[in-house]
């Protein structure tokens, strides 16, 4: 069939299936934006910065588990659009953004709103691809979905000249993809396995360390159905919030910089460490040379870079996690002995009860770790939780409790500010019927704020609580601890009125200082069903706890004060 | 770890781009690029990229692996049985012993390649390290300009 390159694009979103788009249009992609005017096969959604809307194909992506696709302009679209892919790039979250370019002939000549696209996206994405020729379009376009789903997801970028989606052609979309360069290892090797399996049975004190990438591979239920045969112990990174739920009583919580006490003292006391699609990264371990000193090490990565990058692996396995435990489980059943570990959970458990993840309630202030076991209290499992970056993120992934998979949306790789009311906006259009809630801060909410348009244009009804400390509060922490209190630029008691602010932009907003106001602030902003900002004012000084220093040792934790508390979701 | 010299060969796509993922990938992981040279495979699409390198054993196990992982690299090959050759171009003063240097390129698989009125170039085609060797045997003839070529390696 004869059609532009333009319509090639609309054409290709729809065979991949893709029901959303978030965009923002200029004059190098104006020709895509002419032909999406004219199909109905995808709903646009007009973000109003192209940051926003990378990071809410991401949230969509996130939320589903499908390719999230974000259009934007040459230049200062792309430019803008490249903390999003950067965001994506480092939790291997598959996207696919489609940027304008200027035309062919003015590529090199310091062309209007003309940037290297692909030279700047190289280090950020999975694979980028400048179009060069409209006939090679398709093809590219499939190998983009193709490449970014698959092996350890990534985003991916297609740089199109304008002068290529002006020119008519003819459009047959590949069925299949056949890159001989790139084929990802999937099925673990099967004697790897065999000795990993091997070391389960013989270990004494081993331990299940949960990283994203059981997310990415929805292998959930596996990870869930291991432990539960073999009744070993788990520790969750920032990313796998979920896997495990909250309520099962071997997850210890989460380990590593703002980790729990017997989640840091599991990983340093565990003589085998079982580390599913997660990469000992640096917030994770702590001290590398104190880290694990007495394990052994059996790690499970789809890519193979990141096994033995900063730790020496015993039993290294490359391959889709899933596949791996399934047979990993097979070589279990009947062989592993869940009494064997017995004594092993008793010392984790007398680790929990010695130090559990705890906070000093207050009837004065509003205490951050309330509002966010608050809002599990109240909406629980059915919600989605995303969040942006610093104090109120650690808090949200150490006290909301966490049911499921992907029910946890947070920017943790690349810590990106700004990233969680756009991604809440993803994952509401993906799952309408659920409540999704954006825990932030004052901080970090102004760095998307304009999205209040975009939520209210389209009635995308997502919760902003804002936890706000009048500081930005994670950096206020490490001044307080490291920097003797010298509050260089981060006293944010200049503010805007939050609630006035979402009002003007058709939203609802909350002022809340007390617990009742809180809860009638959320219940109402549930029912009235428009993009909301609470704004609650929180503890000024309150501080993520327990914590591991810099490049400190992981057993060596600043704790809480000891409370006579009960215990709490870990 | 002992940092020690390697030689990799990439083979990649020959398409634009690849030599910047290459290099990119280096600048950015912070490793080492001692040499590189690339040059098309005859009769195919692709590119042979040979880069000498230094490290310790895990920075050199990440630069395979995270070569792998570019998508326009087919196959990386760590050398270690290799015939490695490197070129390099001498011009000198044509006050300089046509016979001497003559001699001494000789020594070195090489030979006279080009004279002018002022000057005369010589050529080695040898291992680096001896053509490490004839840049300083030749250094008492005034050397004008020297140019190093790169390494090439192929495995035995």
């Amino acid at each position: 069939m004869k059609m532009n390159g333009a319509q090639m694009v609309c054409e290709a979103l729809i065979a991949e299936g893709v029901k959303t788009v978030f965009g923002y249009p200029g004059g190098a992609i104006m020709n895509v934006y002419d032909e999406i005017y004219k199909q109905d096969g995808f709903e646009h959604i007009l973000n109003r910065h192209e940051q926003a809307s990378v990071h809410a194909a991401d949230g969509y992506a996130r939320a589903t588990g499908e390719v999230g696709v974000a259009m934007v302009t040459s230049g200062p679209g792309f430019t803008n659009a490249v903390t999003g892919l950067a965001t994506a790039y480092m939790d291997s979250i598959p996207l696919v953004v489609i940027s304008g370019q200027v035309p062919l002939s003015l590529i090199g000549t310091d062309g209007f709103q003309e940037i290297d696209a692909v030279g700047i996206s190289r280090p950020c994405t999975k694979h980028n691809y400048l179009v060069r020729e409209l006939s090679e379009l398709p093809r590219i376009l499939k190998e983009a979905f193709h490449i970014a789903r698959t092996g350890r997801p990534g985003p991916v970028l297609v740089d199109i000249p304008k002068d290529i989606t002006a020119e008519f052609g003819d459009f047959v979309y590949p069925k299949e993809v056949n890159i001989d360069s790139y084929k990802p290892t999937i099925k673990g090797n099967r004697r790897q396995i065999e000795k990993a399996v091997d070391a389960i049975i013989k270990a004494k004190k081993p331990l299940l360390y949960i990283g994203g990438g059981v997310v990415l591979a929805n292998a959930s239920d596996l990870v869930r159905k291991i432990a539960d045969m073999s009744q070993i112990p788990a520790v969750e990174t920032l990313m796998a919030r979920g896997v495990m739920g909250h309520s099962n009583p071997l997850l210890q919580g989460m380990l590593g910089m703002h980790g729990n006490y017997s989640s840091n003292m599991a990983m340093s006391e565990t003589d085998l460490i079982i580390a599913l699609g997660a990469r000992f990264d640096d917030r994770v371990t702590g001290k590398l040379s104190e880290f694990a000193k007495y394990a052994d090490i059996i790690h499970v990565d789809i890519d193979p870079a990141n096994i033995g990058k900063l730790v020496d692996v015993d039993y290294p396995i490359v391959g889709d996690v899933k596949e791996v435990l399934e047979k990993m489980i097979e070589g279990l059943e009947g062989k592993v002995n869940p009494a064997r570990y017995a004594d092993w959970r008793e010392v984790l458990e007398r680790y929990d009860n010695l130090h559990p993840q705890s906070y000093v309630d207050s009837d004065e202030v509003l205490k951050p770790q309330w509002v966010i076991e608050r809002i599990g209290q109240l909406v629980g499992e059915q919600a989605i939780i995303t969040s942006d970056v610093g104090q109120h993120q650690m808090w949200a992934a150490q006290h909301y409790p966490f049911d499921r998979p992907r029910q946890w949306i947070n920017s943790g790789g690349l810590g990106t500010m700004g990233f969680g009311f756009p991604a809440a906006l993803g994952a509401k259009k993906a799952f309408p019927n659920k409540t999704v809630i954006n825990i932030t801060g004052d901080g970090s909410i102004l760095m998307n704020v304009q999205e209040l348009v975009t939520a209210a244009e389209y009635r995308i009804p997502v919760i902003n609580v804002i936890l706000n400390n009048h500081f930005l509060g994670m950096v206020r922490q490490w001044q307080t601890f490291f920097y003797d209190g010298r509050y260089s630029e981060t006293d944010l008691t200049f503010q805007p009125n939050f609630k006035a602010l979402a009002e003007a932009c058709h939203g609802i907003g909350y002022d809340v200082t007390t617990k009742a106001e809180f809860d009638a602030a959320l219940k109402d902003a549930i029912e009235k069903d428009r993009v909301a900002f609470i704004n609650v004012q929180v503890a000024r000084f309150e501080d993520v706890l327990p914590m591991v220093p810099a490049a400190g040792a992981l057993y060596n934790m600043m704790l809480p004060k000891k409370v006579e508390s009960k215990k709490e979701a870990k | 770890m002992e940092n020690v010299r390697r030689v990799i060969s990439v083979l990649v796509a020959n398409e634009s781009s690849v030599l910047s993922r290459i290099s990119g990938l280096f600048a950015g992981r912070g490793y080492n690029i001692e040499t590189l040279t690339v040059a098309p495979v005859p009769d195919s699409n692709l590119s042979h990229v040979t880069i000498a390198t230094n490290g310790n054993e895990r920075v050199f196990e990440q630069i395979t692996k995270q070569l792998h992982k570019l998508v326009p690299v087919y196959k990386v090959i760590e050398h270690e049985e290799m015939v490695e050759k490197e070129m390099v171009l001498v011009k000198f003063p044509i006050e300089a012993s046509l016979a001497d240097i003559q001699a001494l390129c000789g020594a070195y698989n090489g030979g006279i390649v080009n004279v002018g009125l002022n000057m005369f170039i010589g050529m080695v085609a040898d291992e680096p390290c001896r053509v490490g060797h004839f840049i300083e045997a030749s250094q008492r003839y005034n050397p004008i300009e020297i140019v190093r070529g790169g390494v090439v390696a192929i495995e035995r």
